[in-house]
């Protein structure tokens, strides 16, 4: 390994990282927002949206996001659906992980005891105070541990991205390989963003799912 | 009505040639996971032990692993391997081994969090019944064990048929790519065709995973 090289790429790679790390964050958000609504909406069995969520659900689950950014930024072009590399990046990522979002909120939900909501009916607490200060604290922390699971699941999956030439670590890599012939060097620093980015994550996962205190009563 | 391209499929073989595709990305996974699938239970086993050694590189082997995206783990095998090692790799090959040492990963962490979810009376009552090892073992872990496995292990498969569709990065032909050669040969008679092949190509990894998810679900709730 060549010390000049590596002190020559990081800039490259830093840049890259940059990117990886901000279109996965506006990936993550919009995906815990579509998450939260799928859930809400088959939480509240509403009508008709309720179907069209449990079948996006399976639909974004069982596809892979390689799959879905080739029809989002190669296929929908050629019936008018023009987007730029970012915006499909960030949109399928928001779609593969709404999905995943949308069962962790849900499996959280369901861990709350229907006893729960009709004592707190029987105490007088109104169905919106009922889910805010008796349902939402104890699904919330059920759900966390799962929740970040997905997000460390999400960032890796970026990775993909060089697939629509958005230049993120993995295109770095690959261009300075081809380029240079310098492999050594650039699957090392490629390792090493990769670590820096999803160790953190990785870490904070496992230290709340330690000591997080379920808000589940009597158990 | 535009044209969304989808005769194009239906030009020569050309809709054989997308599943044959689709058969390539499935043998990878279903290899890797006959591979992992064993290897995993040892990894579990392993890493339930009280040796010290074995914790610490079992726990470093599961976590790298875990925590690198497969995309590296390929591309680390495909050019990092090859260029130290001096030795050849296909991409199909480096795939297989790339997916396989991720599925022993997950199997092995799967295993270990259903054998530690084993309550300790379980095996105590069963020792104090007058029950042998081997009967404990038969009678009383494995199928606590083995119905918290199942499910998991049937949905590990989805989640690597679904990893498959990235060996497209190190050069094997399989669906995604074959798609990319029928859209290239029809450009001109076609220029549309991009939507409808990789529409049918979601559609089809859809169709792949969807039954093998759905029954993975229903083996969860039934021996939940």
């Amino acid at each position: 390994m060549d010390i000049q090289v590596l002190r020559s790429y990081f800039p490259l790679f830093q840049t890259a990282a940059g990117l990886t790390v901000r279109l996965g964050a506006e990936g993550i958000f919009l995906a815990l927002l579509v998450g939260l609504i799928c859930a809400a909406v088959r939480y509240w069995k509403i009508p008709v949206f309720c179907q069209i969520a449990s079948c996006y659900i399976e639909i974004s689950r069982n596809t892979p996001l390689l799959i879905q950014l080739f029809f989002i930024y190669y296929g929908l072009p050629k019936v008018g659906i023009r987007t730029s590399p970012e915006i499909c990046g960030v949109a399928g990522l928001a779609f593969l992980g709404g999905g995943y979002m949308a069962e962790a909120f849900r499996s959280g939900l369901e861990a709350v005891d229907s006893v729960q909501k009709e004592s707190a009916f029987s105490l007088g607490l109104s169905k919106n105070q009922a889910l805010l200060h008796v349902i939402l604290p104890q699904a919330v922390s059920v759900s966390i541990p799962a929740i970040l699971a997905n997000v460390i699941f999400l960032l890796k999956e970026t990775s993909v991205f060089s697939a629509v030439s958005l230049m993120d670590l993995m295109f770095t890599a690959k261009d300075l390989i081809g380029l240079y012939y310098s492999t050594t060097e650039s699957l090392f620093l490629l390792v090493f963003f990769y670590l820096m980015i999803l160790l953190p994550v990785s870490l904070l996962g496992t230290w709340v799912e330690r000591r997080l205190r379920y808000a589940g009563f009597g158990t | 009505m535009p044209d969304l391209g989808l005769e194009v499929l239906w030009k020569g073989r050309n809709f054989v040639r997308l599943l044959g595709g689709l058969w390539t990305a499935l043998r990878i996974s279903l290899l890797a996971v006959s591979i992992s699938i064993p290897l995993g239970m040892l990894l579990g086993m392993l890493m339930t032990r009280n040796n010290l050694v074995l914790v610490v590189l079992t726990r470093f082997y599961l976590e790298f692993i875990r925590v690198m995206p497969q995309m590296v783990l390929l591309f680390l095998v495909f050019f990092g391997t090859t260029r130290w090692f001096g030795w050849n790799l296909d991409g199909e090959l480096s795939s297989v081994i790339v997916f396989s040492l991720w599925g022993t990963a997950e199997m092995g962490d799967l295993v270990r969090g259903a054998l530690i979810s084993i309550p300790a009376q379980q095996t105590e009552s069963a020792a104090a019944l007058g029950m042998t090892r081997p009967q404990i073992l038969r009678h009383i872990v494995l199928p606590q064990t083995l119905r918290r496995l199942i499910p998991l292990s049937i949905n590990l498969i989805t989640r690597m048929i679904k990893t498959t569709s990235l060996v497209l990065m190190i050069g094997v032909v399989e669906m995604l790519k074959v798609s990319q050669q029928i859209i290239e040969a029809n450009r001109m008679s076609s220029p549309n065709a991009a939507f409808g092949v990789y529409l049918t190509v979601f559609l089809l990894y859809f169709l792949a995973c969807w039954p093998i998810s759905l029954l993975s679900k229903t083996l969860e709730k039934r021996w939940s």
